[in-house]
């Protein structure tokens, strides 16, 4: 009944892709970024940059594996610093991936067929960045795998009943999820890369890991199935990986820590900072190799729809924390409010409310929704907003607990910049790597939104 | 034992909705051990070439079960028989504190399961597969659709067959070498 409605609001949206493309374009298009054109030297200075940071990085953590923890600036009575806020950042980051991969294709999404793949990668590198700082930041970073319960000659398991180790479990089967389905999403294209090169060496090495795809329709059924459970379970993994980072502060007792708030307020923060990454990857990805056609002005939009949205459960998370600060009468939390608006760290809470409450609200503007240097610098403003946010939960909670006599200060030295910048280049140069070495846009996703891929019984 | 020289005949198709109307045409006609390629997949598809039994989701439930029970029997035996230690007087077997590791290795069993068991029912890996000997199969991960009859099949003669796949008016037809 509602047919005519549905046609005037169908075309008043940009495409998904854009029209006059075949099963052979789109094969065409998205494997020559891979196999026939030559990388630029703007690739070269790129991955360059990014290579030298990832080794400031290696060269940070090398010395601070001489070194011990003592050469960063977290000390009691802030004992988290820059390395849990990081983590947060990061582990937030890659959950957009997950939401565009599995979320969106529960709910039918098709338009996430041609943003997915780089947004999986982008997962996956972020949760490789976040993955290292707690590694690093046990102090005695090689009996790191004592984290995991393994028989040991001490006789002694992990603590079951401690968030931290809750941590373990939900970051390492994210990281474990996460790697699994991307490169199961990548089977079919590995094929078709396969049947594509011309260098021996290419055909073996793609060859190899397509695994003897063969696109039998008895595969595709169980592949299907396959996908569609992944989807399945990583929508709750990725809820429950955010809540349980937010159990590591909600379940301690400090101000600032212990609200019920945290599990949504994390995920939605989650959220709200992965599209932004997505958006300012995505940005440059589409101009510089020509997709356009296939990420579109409909996937800019509908990506800062989806900003705008978690940025206002950001918003009404930090209405809350402020209005229980007063209405709890606990004057500990109450304190920690003023703190924030007043406290020695008050300009961090201000550029925080600016960058991720204020700020992104021209995105009610239809006009800078689509425009990709809007989205772009916006999207750059949302990242130090939820970086700021992190910052504030870890270090301005720890700086002002009960007693004035723990209260401290915190300064981060250069060794705590060199890693976060380090790992900032580490997921670039992984990114430049993705981009050359395999299909950066699903292929086989692509087709079946064609519409000669429609059958009629 | 000797193997047929020949594994089957493969016709080419140029659209998916020929693929589907030959798939369900030569079913139809009593050829039982067939198989469809397309670069995508096609739904029905493999419904009409007489794949009816997926595994895939009971190999998940059953992945999940155990990954749940691992989960959970694994903290009570670690955290109340084998170690127990007491923490500000909480009980040993302080169940609600077990259920997120319960849940994430639920998940982490079934995701398991989901990939490697969806790879095992496949086949896969697989280094050599007959279909690969047709040149014009390297365009079946492109924009061509193909359909094979084995030469395994009950009904399967080299001319017949070859004559009944003509008349669905493929592209082209070509003789697999096994």
């Amino acid at each position: 009944m509602n047919e005519p409605y549905k046609t005037t609001v169908e075309d008043e949206r940009a495409p998904v892709i854009e029209p006059g493309h075949t099963f052979g374009t789109v094969t065409e298009k998205i494997s020559a970024i891979v196999l026939t054109r030559p990388a630029s030297n703007g690739w070269f200075a790129g991955f360059g940059i990014a290579f030298m940071l990832t080794m400031m990085m290696l060269y940070a953590v090398g010395y601070l594996f001489l070194k011990g923890i003592g050469i960063w600036g977290s000390t009691i009575p802030i004992g988290w610093g820059f390395a849990i806020v990081n983590f947060v950042w990061w582990i937030g980051i890659g959950h957009a991936g997950t939401l565009i991969s599995a979320i969106l294709l529960l709910l039918r999404q098709s338009w996430r067929n041609s943003i997915n793949r780089f947004a999986e990668a982008m997962t996956l590198f972020a949760v490789a960045c976040a993955g290292i700082y707690p590694a690093i930041h046990v102090g005695r970073p090689w009996l790191a795998y004592w984290l995991f319960p393994y028989p040991n000659t001490m006789g002694v398991w992990p603590q079951f009943r401690s968030p931290l180790i809750w941590d373990v479990f939900a970051v390492s089967t994210y990281a474990t999820t996460s790697a699994l389905f991307w490169f199961i999403g990548l089977i079919p294209d590995l094929g078709t890369l396969r049947d594509r090169a011309t260098h021996p060496a290419a055909r073996l090495i793609y060859g190899a890991l397509a695994m003897g795809w063969r696109g039998s329709a008895r595969h595709w059924a169980r592949y299907e199935t396959a996908y569609l459970l992944l989807a399945g379970l990583a929508t709750p993994l990725v809820l429950s990986v955010h809540t349980v980072v937010s159990f590591d502060f909600a379940i301690g007792i400090v101000p600032g820590w212990h609200t019920t708030i945290f599990p949504p307020y994390f995920v939605a923060g989650a959220i709200y900072s992965g599209f932004a990454m997505v958006l300012m990857l995505a940005i440059p990805i589409r101009k510089i190799y020509g997709l356009e056609d296939f990420i579109t002005e409909r996937h800019l939009q509908n990506s800062a729809k989806v900003m705008l949205a978690t940025g206002l459960i950001v918003a009404y998370g930090y209405g809350i924390e402020a209005f229980m600060g007063w209405y709890s009468g606990d004057r500990y939390d109450a304190f920690t409010l003023w703190n924030r608006l007043h406290g020695p760290y008050a300009i961090a809470y201000a550029a925080l409310l600016l960058c991720n409450i204020f700020i992104p609200q021209v995105l009610w503007i239809r006009k800078l929704r689509t425009s990709p240097v809007a989205l772009f610098l916006i999207s750059f403003v949302v990242l130090v907003g939820m970086w700021l946010e992190r910052f504030i939960i870890v270090v301005v909670s720890l700086s002002r607990d009960f007693l004035t006599s723990s209260w401290g200060m915190y300064y981060p030295t250069r060794w705590d910049w060199m890693t976060y910048i380090g790992t900032i280049g580490m997921f670039l140069a992984l990114m430049f790597l993705f981009l050359r070495l395999l299909p950066a846009i699903s292929i086989f996703e692509m087709r079946t939104l064609l519409p000669e891929a429609e059958v009629k019984e | 034992m000797k193997r047929d020289p020949i594994y089957g005949i493969m016709a080419e198709f140029d659209s998916a909705q020929a693929l589907v109307d030959a798939a369900r045409h030569t079913h139809q006609a009593g050829y039982q051990k067939i198989d469809a390629y397309s670069p995508f997949p096609i739904e029905g598809l493999a419904e009409e070439i007489g794949f009816h039994h997926n595994r895939v989701p009971l190999v998940v439930l059953i992945g999940g079960i155990i990954g749940g029970l691992t989960g959970y029997l694994m903290q009570y035996w670690m955290a109340a028989v084998d170690y127990p230690i007491n923490v500000g007087g909480k009980p040993l077997h302080s169940w609600p504190a077990f259920i997120v590791i319960t849940f994430e290795m639920t998940i982490l069993f079934s995701v398991l399961s989901a990939v490697f068991g969806m790879l095992a029912l496949n086949g896969l890996p697989m280094p050599y597969h007959p279909v690969f000997n047709v040149p014009r199969f390297a365009m079946a991960s492109k924009d061509r659709f193909f359909l094979i009859v084995f030469s395994s099949d009950p009904k399967y003669n080299p001319a017949g067959t070859r004559s009944f796949l003509e008349g669905l008016a493929p592209r082209s037809i070509s003789e697999v070498p096994s």
